[in-house]
């Protein structure tokens, strides 16, 4: 069965990136680019994995893993951020915020994928 | 279509780019002007956060150094421990236009980076952040690459950045024994204990016994408790990293001991953490697990709690292959531009059907006339909406004006500020790309020629800061780009003087006020006394004028002595379609390009001087224009109305260089929009033609290059032999 990925990121060049690395080992990937976007597209798609970044516009990464945690729909996704700020800081608050893991950019598309197998199953 | 998908990335990446320094520069001047709102700082940093992001992923260094120093500085000023002031914003506009350098250079361009600059404001950018902080260096300071050091964690490819604070084992040990009690928080974070332990498995060969002691009975579960735990023995011995990299996610969300195994005595206290059961009923048999099959059989030992519902298990079956939804896509212009030109065709056929049915002598009310005319209704409407695909706002070429005012200002030490309008007007693709090249010498000239410096300024009663309005509109089916100054207007005097003595026009020359400011297009002609760095280089507003008209446009000037100047361009909507006076002579149809003509009239007898032998001059306004027959410059067989006697028409053309002539033909059809067809192309070049149409006869119109025509004319020395009847 094919898995879904939904990736969420404002910046065209990463979503082109994870797109690339993810069609590659045999995802299916739906785009979204920006928070609000990135909520519209998972109640339509119902992806198996979330990967947000954390700086976006209308609604950052923090306030989608919140969203997502709150409804009791989508207990148990896995939702990776993706963040150039490996700052203990901002990892921390998407920890406390519900996320699974992180990705940090830039990311090499082999460890990309290991890290959405090693969530996913 | 680029074949390497990564390459092709990598051109978006560029072109993204390109939004993202607009973006910023816009965000970056808000905050300048007091324009900023909440989040203009916010977007400021997402942009700059964005470049770099992207930089990283393609191995771009020093676009990625430079990115992290200024978003370092901007992370200061957003988070409030740094104020917005003016020294800030303008190292932020500095800094814009140094990360833009570093784009181009990243991108190949030629333009070598200013490395004293990017220095310059690296170490504004640097005093900057450290001045709001200078007695905790260490977190956002230490952040920052040392130039020459070896790239930070950050800008690595490793995805996982390791802060346990553990060292390895210090000796190699025959495998791992690990104790694993995730708590309820592991779940509610979306981790799968199952997974981890699926993991773990392909780090070695796994014995796995499950800790089920806790679990109460079902009557007493509760939803999002968890009660199990492993102890996990690892028959392998990856570094101790590597075990630790499985629990990464889920360190502090679970109870976890990892120790070497070996020596009875090292595994003693694990042991004694791991609280071995003591009661065996409660022990599960060791589960073998194998790093290739992993079968994840510890699901099945998963409380209810944790069970994925089933959309979020791969079930949605139903919306699986639906798209995301685009607000737009990409298309190849070659594509269009075939599009474009089918639907010309299409323009042409439409037009020949209509002519055909109204010499067939059909009734108006037929219903094959009522249904031709829906269909040239409909054909105007798919021409038009093919035109808006190639249509783009000038956005494009107005966002990268205010980069040159700051450059021009700088150079000259006036003080400006850009006012642009009409930003979302709309104009082909090709025009747009070639609007650059002249509004940014027309600013250029405002800055350096229009305003006067500020200590000038202030004596004249005027804000110290001049105003540069960049504004696009559209009038009448063309689009018009103003360039606007207040700065002290043309000096005409001055410009007279220098048109008199370059032999540009005579001493005594009665010019009026337009006149003479129009005398700054003609070629050769600056009032620069040393040809400027700034505007000069060499070339005049004449240069300006003459690719202006190159696009079928057209250029004046306005001016106010002591209040400013107005440089208005009208350029055509796009470069497929033409408006022209269709005109015939010599028995031809020809087409005149509308932007060409001045005026048209009929000349009287007396109006005509013939001079020498060929050229014939003819009166016009006071002034004398040369006479240019266009069926014999053009070759045709002289014209027969010449024996009929019947009245010639004058065509006053203006060449792209500002010469005028007027142009013998012997009628005039009317104006009319073509689609233009090169005559290149499709035949061969012809002299004096500079394409071709297609008119609703059917026939091939030739469409009239008047430079071309005027040169010939001139060369050949046509007798441009007027017979007109006296």
């Amino acid at each position: 069965m094919t898995k879904t990925i939904l990736t969420i990121d404002d910046s065209r060049t990463m979503r082109d990136m994870l797109k690339l690395a993810l069609d590659d080992a045999g995802y299916r990937v739906v785009q979204a680019e920006d928070g609000i976007a990135g909520l519209a597209a998972l109640e339509a798609h119902a992806p198996d994995v979330v990967i947000t970044d954390i700086n976006m516009p209308n609604l950052d990464g923090f306030g989608v893993i919140e969203r997502v945690r709150a409804n009791p729909r989508h207990k148990g996704l896995p939702v990776l951020v993706l963040t150039t700020e490996s700052a203990p800081e901002k990892k921390q608050r998407a920890r406390e915020a519900g996320a699974t893991g992180w990705i940090v950019k830039p990311f090499d598309p082999a460890k990309l994928v290991d890290v959405v197998r090693r969530v996913s199953g | 279509m680029a074949t390497d998908p990564f390459e092709a990335i990598k051109a978006t990446y560029f072109l993204e780019c390109e939004e993202l320094l607009a973006d910023l520069e816009r965000h970056v001047m808000a905050l300048e002007s007091g324009d900023a709102d909440s989040d203009t700082l916010h977007a400021a940093f997402r942009a700059v956060h964005s470049i770099k992001g992207g930089a990283g992923a393609f191995g771009l260094e020093d676009l990625v150094r430079f990115a992290h120093v200024f978003e370092t500085f901007m992370d200061e000023l957003r988070s409030g421990r740094k104020p917005c002031s003016e020294q800030a914003v303008r190292v932020m506009l500095a800094a814009s236009d140094v990360l833009a350098d570093h784009v181009a250079a990243a991108r190949g361009s030629n333009a070598a980076l200013d490395h004293a600059r990017v220095a310059h404001v690296v170490a504004d950018l640097e005093a900057l952040t450290a001045g709001t902080a200078p007695s905790a260096p260490g977190a956002l300071a230490a952040a920052a690459p040392e130039p020459d050091g070896p790239a930070p964690d950050e800008f690595g490819f490793t995805p996982v950045a390791f802060d346990f604070g553990l060292g390895d084992a210090p000796a190699e040990p025959q495998g791992w024994r690990i104790h694993f009690k995730p708590h309820p928080r592991l779940l509610e974070t979306g981790n799968d204990p199952a997974l981890i332990l699926r993991e773990l498995a392909r780090l070695g060969p796994c014995d796995v016994t499950l800790d089920d002691r806790d679990l109460p009975g079902v009557d007493v579960l509760e939803d999002g408790a968890f009660h199990l735990a492993w102890d996990i023995v690892l028959n392998a011995a990856p570094p101790e990293t590597a075990v630790r990299e499985v629990f990464e996610f889920v360190d502090g969300f679970c109870d976890l001991v990892i120790a070497p195994l070996g020596a009875e005595a090292e595994a003693e206290p694990v042991a004694a953490l791991i609280e071995a059961p003591s009661d065996p009923v409660f022990a599960t048999a060791p589960i073998q697990m194998e790093a290739a099959s992993a079968p994840a059989p510890a699901r099945a030992a998963e409380p209810a709690a944790s069970a994925k519902p089933a959309a979020g298990g791969g079930g949605g079956g139903g919306t699986a292959g639906a798209a995301p939804s685009q607000t737009s896509i990409r298309v190849d212009l070659d594509r269009i531009d075939k599009l474009i030109n089918v639907v010309g065709e299409l323009v042409i056929q439409q037009a020949m059907l209509a002519q055909s049915v109204v010499e067939s002598g059909l009734a108006r009310s037929s219903a094959v006339s009522v249904g031709l005319e829906d269909l040239e209704q409909l054909t105007r409407e798919i021409q038009e909406s093919v035109m808006a695909i190639r249509a783009q706002p000038v956005k494009a070429v107005f966002q990268r004006m205010p980069r040159l005012v700051r450059e021009v200002a700088e150079l000259t030490g006036k003080s400006v500020r850009l006012v642009t309008e009409g930003e979302g007007t709309e104009v082909d693709k090709t025009v747009i790309d070639r609007l650059a090249e002249p509004i940014t010498h027309m600013i250029r000239n405002a800055i350096d020629h229009g305003l006067e410096d500020p200590d000038a300024r202030r004596r004249a009663g005027k804000d110290p800061e001049g105003v540069i309005r960049l504004a696009a509109l559209h009038r009448s089916g063309r689009i018009v780009i103003e360039v606007s100054d207040d700065g002290r207007g043309i000096n005409r005097d001055r410009v007279r003087a220098i048109a008199v003595e370059r032999g540009l026009i005579a001493a005594d020359a009665p010019l009026t006020n337009e006149e003479i400011d129009n005398l700054i297009f003609l070629p050769g002609f600056s009032t620069a006394s040393t040809v400027s760095d700034i505007s000069g280089r060499g070339v005049g507003m004449d240069v300006v004028k003459r690719s202006i008209q190159q696009l079928g446009g057209r250029i004046s000037i306005a001016s106010t002595p002591g209040k400013g100047s107005t440089f208005t361009m009208s350029l055509p909507l796009t470069l497929a379609v033409l408006d022209g006076m269709v005109v015939e002579a010599g028995g031809q149809t020809l087409l005149a390009p509308l932007s060409a003509v001045v005026e048209s009239f009929t000349p009287k007898a007396a109006d005509l001087h013939r001079i020498g032998p060929t050229e014939t001059l003819i009166r016009f306004r006071d002034r004398f224009l040369p006479l240019i027959d266009t069926a014999a410059a053009l070759g045709f067989p002289a014209a027969p109305m010449q024996q009929s006697g019947a009245r010639g028409i004058a065509i006053v053309v203006e060449s792209e260089g500002g010469m005028q002539a007027a142009l013998r033909v012997d009628g005039i059809h009317g104006q009319r929009q073509v689609v233009i067809k090169s005559l290149e192309t499709n035949y061969t070049k012809v002299d004096g033609v500079s394409a071709a149409t297609i008119l609703g006869d059917g026939r091939v119109a030739l469409i009239l290059d008047v430079d071309a025509l005027l040169s010939l004319g001139k060369r050949a020395g046509t007798p441009a032999d007027l017979r007109l009847a006296s």
